[in-house]
């Protein structure tokens, strides 16, 4: 197994600057939480982590097992049997090359595998798209992985410590994705700080597997053939630890924050002018800066609009967001995904955020879902001012189309 | 609310790749060092980039974090302080996967900005290549040749830093020459590019180009077609096979010419272009075979016509002309126009065979990447002498 002996060289505590992109940011996590085997198999816009790791091992910045795979499946496959023998692991992927390791995806968090994979959102073919949709890192949404969705190069790095500790912890063990917009910021260059590598071994204990680990010393079999008689079992038990990592996960930002003294508020959402908002927009990813920029001059005319922005997924916060949601007169929620014969024929954001609203016991504010910036296309600031108009109309009991396409060329 | 920057760099797609990503991230660094902040980024659309396919790389910059968010928040700014061109036959115009028909060079230049071209022409030649502006703009010329490389190589010519000198120069508010220094030595720890950035700061002057000069052609662009007008299944039309063609003088009919794509003209992805000698062609068939792209025309005599509609200008055509001077690559800036070089001489084969010596005279001078060890080395000189010039 890889040994940290140049990391240990370089042990120092203060914090440096660089100008990077998401990608890297991601693989800078990657050398910082000293991952002891990493597969690649190139798709955009993913590759740029792997092309940044590679150089980090080349230089001898990081030393790791690097194994470039013949393909997505075999790439997911490898780490995941790694991460059974005690590795902490990196993988990644984007699109469709996503989709082509399904069933890899699908068995490591049925075995309980703590996997750090990096999806840089891209549309699913055809046609071929390059540019970000969210659909490739929600199609596993019901299997078991912890789901989070970042908005800027600093938070990529952040996250993915936190992912490592979440993921890592005993009562947890489950998969994790970070889901990084194509282009917008897998390919953005930005000024981020880079912690010290004693602080980060200060937030992240070494992988421990435990008795799960596969070793000759600790004979076990693991993934032995099971029907009707075990299966609800074995789902429960992933149910349970799902479950706790809402816990777990708020535990880490706390420590994240005593120890790097950078906070991000509460870990499952970001709020942004929320606190005197008639209305919010919510989202998820980097469409955050147009909504951002948009609500600010909407203000300036009177229009108290807010946003919500999601940051995990899974576990998807829902009394909390819910308890949220409530103040407001009406909720758009913008989808960069689509669920084509869904309910409303929504996206899945929408649909989660009224699953989140029903069953609770307060006002169930009208949802308006909004599918945009599809296969990369840019979400402006018109639109959003669109967007929030249709939501105030919503508000004044005007009904609204419950989906509406917004930037189509119709 | 603060000062919003932003400066485009457009470079031909591999070849200069790493060239516009070490300015874009300089300009960045640069600036962080007189307390702004800034992103730097490709146009995600023009990737997956091709040999010599016109590309654009961007820094946004801000004064505060407000105003850098302002930038963030479109996908590529809709204006720009200052463009850098690093390839003047691009001055014909930008296009490439990420726009739909001809962009003007100067297409995003507010009012007074400036074209910041590396070019061995003079101003004269810059301008009738570039489009009209409706608003002036300054045009600032960087003494050198072009600075091509292949996609694992580097060329170190110094293009880099001289570039970011001049933004130092015409766009003083952005950042100074010191902090262009500083960047230099914490990018490339290099004592002699910050010298060449000083160098390069103190000869650069520019001058004003006005709305009724330049290049008075209307950019060809067609309009993207409405959801409901589009056919289902991602299914298109193929280009129908093509049609016999017209002699202009006899109107003999006769040959072949192919349709082509009337979408993608490929009139920018060029950085020189074949002239053929009709009156030494043997039509041995090699060049029309060999051709990448299916350029050539098949005349009613059964000549070969390189159409500039399809023509990437890669220079196989030359390579495989067994005949000397028959077919010919010449560099791209010396030609105004795309028109058919048959019909030309059909019309008048004395006045063409003066045009064909004038334009042969002008061999390329570009080179993507290095054919022999040795070779950076022996063009070193030559490069010296002209970044020298005024």
């Amino acid at each position: 197994m890889a040994v940290a002996t140049v990391i240990e060289e370089q042990k120092h505590n203060i914090e440096e600057t660089a100008l990077i992109t998401g990608s890297e940011a991601i693989a800078v996590a990657c050398k910082l939480a000293d991952v002891d085997v990493i597969t690649a198999y190139p798709i955009r816009p993913y590759d740029t982590v792997m092309q940044y790791v590679c150089k980090l091992v080349a230089n001898g910045e990081m030393d790791c097992e690097y194994i470039v795979a013949e393909g997505e499946h075999s790439q997911f496959e490898i780490v995941k049997h790694a991460s059974a023998c005690g590795a902490r692991v990196f993988c990644g992927s984007s699109g469709v090359g996503w989709m082509y390791a399904m069933e890899a995806l699908t068995v490591t968090p049925a075995l309980r595998i703590p996997m750090i994979a990096m999806v840089g959102n891209r549309a699913l073919d055809d046609p071929g798209a390059f540019g970000v949709e969210h659909n490739d890192a929600l199609a596993v949404r019901d299997l078991g992985w912890q789901l989070v969705w970042v908005d800027n190069v600093q938070e990529a790095l952040d996250t993915a410590l936190i992912a490592y500790r979440v993921a890592e912890d005993r009562r947890i063990f489950l998969p994790c994705a970070i889901s990084c917009d194509g282009a917008f910021l897998t390919h953005s260059q930005a000024m981020v700080k880079i912690p010290s590598q004693e602080k980060v071994n200060e937030f992240l204990p070494p992988y421990d597997r435990g008795d799960l680990l596969l070793h000759p010393d600790n004979p076990i079999t693991v993934a032995p053939q099971g029907n009707e008689d075990w299966v609800m079992e074995i789902r429960r038990q992933n149910y349970a630890a799902m479950e706790r990592a809402y816990g777990v996960i708020k535990e880490a930002y706390a420590d994240f924050e005593r120890i790097f003294g950078r906070s991000y508020g509460n870990p499952f959402f970001e709020e942004y002018m929320t606190d005197d908002a008639d209305i919010v927009l919510l989202g998820m990813g980097t469409l955050s800066i147009s909504v951002k920029v948009a609500i600010r001059q909407m203000r300036k005319e009177g229009k108290r609009v807010g946003f919500v922005r999601m940051r995990w997924f899974r576990p998807f916060a829902a009394e909390e967001l819910a308890k949220s949601l409530q103040r407001f007169a009406a909720i758009g929620v913008i989808d960069r995904d689509y669920s084509f014969g869904s309910p409303y024929l929504g996206g899945v954001l929408a649909g989660e955020v009224r699953h989140a609203l029903y069953p609770g016991p307060g006002k169930k504010p009208p949802v308006v879902d909004f599918i945009c910036g599809l296969g990369g296309r840019e979400v402006t600031v018109p639109d959003v001012q669109k967007m929030a108009e249709s939501v105030y109309k919503a508000a004044d009991g005007k009904a609204q189309p419950l989906t509406q396409w917004i930037g189509l060329r119709e | 609310m603060g000062r919003l920057f932003a400066i485009e760099i457009i470079y031909r797609g591999i070849f200069q790749k790493t060239l516009a990503t070490r300015i874009s991230r300089a300009i960045v660094i640069a600036a962080h060092h007189e307390g702004k902040m800034g992103i730097s980024f490709g146009r995600y659309g023009d990737s997956p980039e091709r040999n010599g396919i016109p590309a654009k790389n961007f820094a946004i910059v801000a004064t505060d974090e407000q105003t850098l968010e302002e930038g963030m928040a479109k996908y590529e700014p809709k204006e720009v302080d200052v463009t850098l061109c690093v390839d003047d036959t691009l001055c014909k115009g930008v296009e490439s996967w990420a726009w739909y028909g001809l962009q003007p060079v100067n297409k995003l230049l507010k009012p007074g900005g400036t074209l910041i071209v590396t070019s061995r022409e003079g101003p004269e030649a810059i301008i009738a290549m570039a489009h009209r502006k409706e608003t002036p703009y300054q045009l600032s010329i960087l003494k050198g040749t072009v600075s091509f490389s292949g996609l694992w190589v580097y060329k170190d010519d110094h293009t880099d830093v001289r570039l970011l000198g001049a933004i130092a120069k015409v766009l003083p508010d952005l950042f100074s020459l010191q902090s262009v220094q500083k960047a230099i030595i914490d990018e490339w720890k290099d004592e002699l590019k910050a010298t060449s950035a000083a160098k390069s700061y103190e000869r650069t002057s520019s001058i004003t180009v006005q709305p009724n000069q330049g290049n008075p052609e209307v950019p060809y662009k067609f309009d993207l077609p409405k959801w409901h007008e589009m056919g289902e299944g991602i299914a298109i039309p193929s280009i129908p096979a093509g049609h016999k063609m017209d002699d202009p003088t006899s109107h003999a009919q006769g040959g072949f010419q192919p349709d082509r794509n009337p979408t993608f003209k490929k009139f920018s992805t060029r950085t020189m272009r074949p002239v053929v000698n009709f009156d030494t062609c043997i039509k041995c068939t090699l060049c029309w075979l060999q051709c990448p792209d299916s350029c050539f025309d098949v005349t009613p005599e059964g000549l070969y016509d390189a159409n500039m509609q399809a023509c990437c200008g890669c220079g196989v055509c030359e390579a495989v002309c067994p005949v000397k001077e028959c077919v010919t690559m010449v560099n791209e800036t010396e030609f105004k126009d795309n028109s058919s070089q048959w019909e030309d001489w059909r019309k008048d084969k004395d006045g063409y065979k003066v045009w064909l010596q004038e334009k042969i005279k002008s061999h390329p001078e570009r080179s993507h990447g290095f054919r022999y060890r040795g070779q950076y080395e022996e063009q070193i000189p030559e490069m010296l002498e002209i970044a020298s010039e005024k």
